[in-house]
């Protein structure tokens, strides 16, 4: 029997519908509060976006404008995706690296954990750190930024920017599965601040080099800031269906690397 | 007679039941190294084994495929009598692994929470405290815990599901002696609680002090099976070393040396037990200085075991 039919035919335990729910909601609760402990995940994936957000669009920049948009306004949006895309690599990829390489995964592969409740977890932690960002980001631009906006559009935003947490998981599963427990941070970095750059969420869009702007339109990171600006009426007026298209395309091609290394994994011996 | 027969018949239907997991003809390669080379190798229902071994002698491969964790290159593995990934069968085992990062942030009571969790009928929470010796601790973050209560979280997590089968990967390395003998004991109590356990370790004290049954296993392959007693018999034996004038050559007739060896200024001599040599040397040599007696080492029982079931290997490091 190959490596790959055990991974694909490794059948499910028969659980009732309410014990699999526990399994999934309690993995999910300790993910949470495992990174919610972790000074170093919370330092720089919470505090990173949100100091950026007061420095450059309140303390500096919040009487001016961007094209006729008001700067904190328009920063929710920027901002909110460049913390939402920190919480979802940092908070896949790190461990998901970690636990490979020294040993726990193997731990909760040997009991009878239901395998997905583990990425599960992972994914449902990262949405919801990514939903705190932009609550903390909401919450300071309207306290303090002047921002205002629907109900509906603050609701959208928000639904938006959460579920583009999606394939920044999917992302820093495939990173997770090819990076190793000490170089997955800075592999994150080495990809996340470039990419945040070049998407125009530090510099905004229309300000950033020509040949920037071209290399943005292949990045997820753009596609989902003009989603997000969009909705706060600063976009660039490109086709919405596109956006997610491309959001939905680079999370299938994630998942498809990831679930590689997951079979590679099974045949391959760790510590 | 036909009635005897089918007794013996029933006799021997009863017995491959109760083998609980068995590696059959098992090889097991990583590239060009050759971890398992036709392993044969059986747990019975209710039986602690012991798989004895020096580092990197193939122990955490047979428990990691036994585990469902990776599959042999040849050979069969069972497991409760099916397939060793069969999640059936996870629900019946518990394995304690060597990790080398759990995360430190969740409390040991957290921890035991989730993994109690996966499984069907697992032990109250305070009953698995209780048997890994964590009451006092199960507020603490795993990552204060000291090596010892680390290896303890561990053993509770892989108690936690009430398996029938456990799997404890050198549950005592880097332990000092007093944390091993806690184990030790968590381990026993689990054992009268009628549990079939398959434990790796590189101190035959350990095998000898848990074990039904060890089986020696070097280089990948398993050189010796018995008892304990059995083992230590075959494994045990003394060096003794000393400065004489007594020739090689009569030094090899006096009874019990099993071997002589001149080793720079001074002769070494082994033996399985040591008094009665000794008492000889003294006799024969009024002279005799230098006397050192040491217990052979496992790694160098390993090497005479080896030297008795494969003269062609290699044995000059």
């Amino acid at each position: 029997m190959s490596s790959a039919t055990v991974a694909l035919s490794a059948r499910q335990l028969e659980r009732s519908p309410s014990h699999t729910a526990t399994i999934y909601l309690k993995e999910a609760k300790y993910e949470f509060l495992k990174n919610l402990r972790l000074r170093m995940y919370t330092a720089s994936v919470l505090s990173f976006p949100i100091m950026f957000y007061v420095l450059f669009g309140l303390v500096l920049n919040s009487k001016e404008a961007i094209n006729g948009m008001h700067v904190p306004t328009y920063l929710i949006a920027t901002y909110g995706t460049f913390g939402v895309m920190g919480a979802s690599l940092f908070g896949t990829t790190a461990g998901l690296a970690s636990d490979r390489g020294l040993g726990w995964l193997q731990v909760k592969r040997a009991s009878p954990m239901p395998p997905f409740a583990y990425f599960a977890a992972k994914v449902i932690t990262s949405m919801i750190f990514s939903a705190v960002i932009v609550v903390a980001l909401f919450t300071l631009g309207i306290t303090l930024g002047g921002v205002r906006m629907p109900v509906g559009d603050f609701a959208r935003l928000l639904g938006t920017l959460v579920a583009g947490s999606l394939p920044f998981s999917a992302m820093g599963l495939a990173l997770g599965y090819f990076t190793g427990p000490n170089s997955a941070p800075a592999t994150i970095n080495l990809i996340y601040l470039p990419m945040s750059f070049c998407s125009g969420l530090w510099v905004p869009f229309m300000f950033l080099p020509k040949v920037v702007r071209q290399i943005a339109l292949v990045l997820p990171p753009y596609h989902l800031s003009q989603l997000a600006l969009g909705i706060v009426g600063a976009g660039r007026h490109e086709s919405n269906a596109t956006h997610w298209e491309v959001l939905l395309a680079f999370t299938m091609i994630c998942l498809g690397v990831a679930r590689i290394g997951f079979q590679r994994d099974q045949e391959k011996m760790y510590g | 007679m036909s009635a005897t027969v089918e007794l013996l018949q029933r006799a021997d239907a009863a017995n491959s039941d109760l083998i609980v997991a068995s590696l059959e003809a098992v090889n097991k390669n990583y590239g060009s190294v050759r971890a398992l080379r036709g392993v044969d190798f059986r747990v019975r229902a209710g039986e602690v084994v012991a798989l004895l071994g020096p580092n990197g002698a193939g122990k955490t491969t047979a428990v990691k495929l036994l585990l469902g964790l990776m599959q042999p290159n040849g050979g069969r593995v069972r497991v409760f009598a099916g397939d060793p990934t069969n999640p059936e069968n996870r629900m019946r085992t518990g394995a304690m692994l060597q990790v080398g990062r759990v995360p430190e942030t969740l409390r040991v009571r957290e921890h035991i929470d989730l993994f109690s969790a996966y499984y069907e009928k697992p032990m109250a929470s305070a009953e698995i405290l209780a048997a890994a010796g964590l009451e006092k601790l199960r507020d603490r973050k795993f990552g204060d815990l000291s090596g010892g209560q680390k290896q303890r979280v561990l053993f509770a997590l892989a108690i936690c599901g009430d398996p029938d089968l456990l799997f404890l990967d050198e549950p005592t390395v880097g332990l000092d002696v007093e944390a091993r003998r806690m184990l030790w004991e968590e381990i026993r109590r689990m054992v009268a609680r009628g549990k079939t356990v398959l434990l790796t370790t590189h101190y035959l004290q350990e095998a000898d002090a848990l074990a039904d049954r060890v089986a020696v296993i070097h280089q990948g392959q398993i050189i010796a099976q018995g008892t304990p007693s059995q083992i230590k018999a075959q494994t045990a034996g003394k060096r003794i070393r000393c400065i004489t004038r007594l020739s090689l050559n009569s030094l090899r007739q006096i009874p019990g040396v099993t071997e002589a060896r001149e080793d720079r200024e001074a002769v070494e001599l082994r033996a399985v037990e040591a008094e009665p040599i000794v008492r000889e040397l003294l006799a024969r040599d009024a002279h005799l200085s230098g006397l050192e007696v040491t217990s052979a080492g496992l790694e160098e029982a390993f090497l005479a075991l080896t030297r008795d079931t494969a003269p062609d290997e290699d044995h000059s490091r």
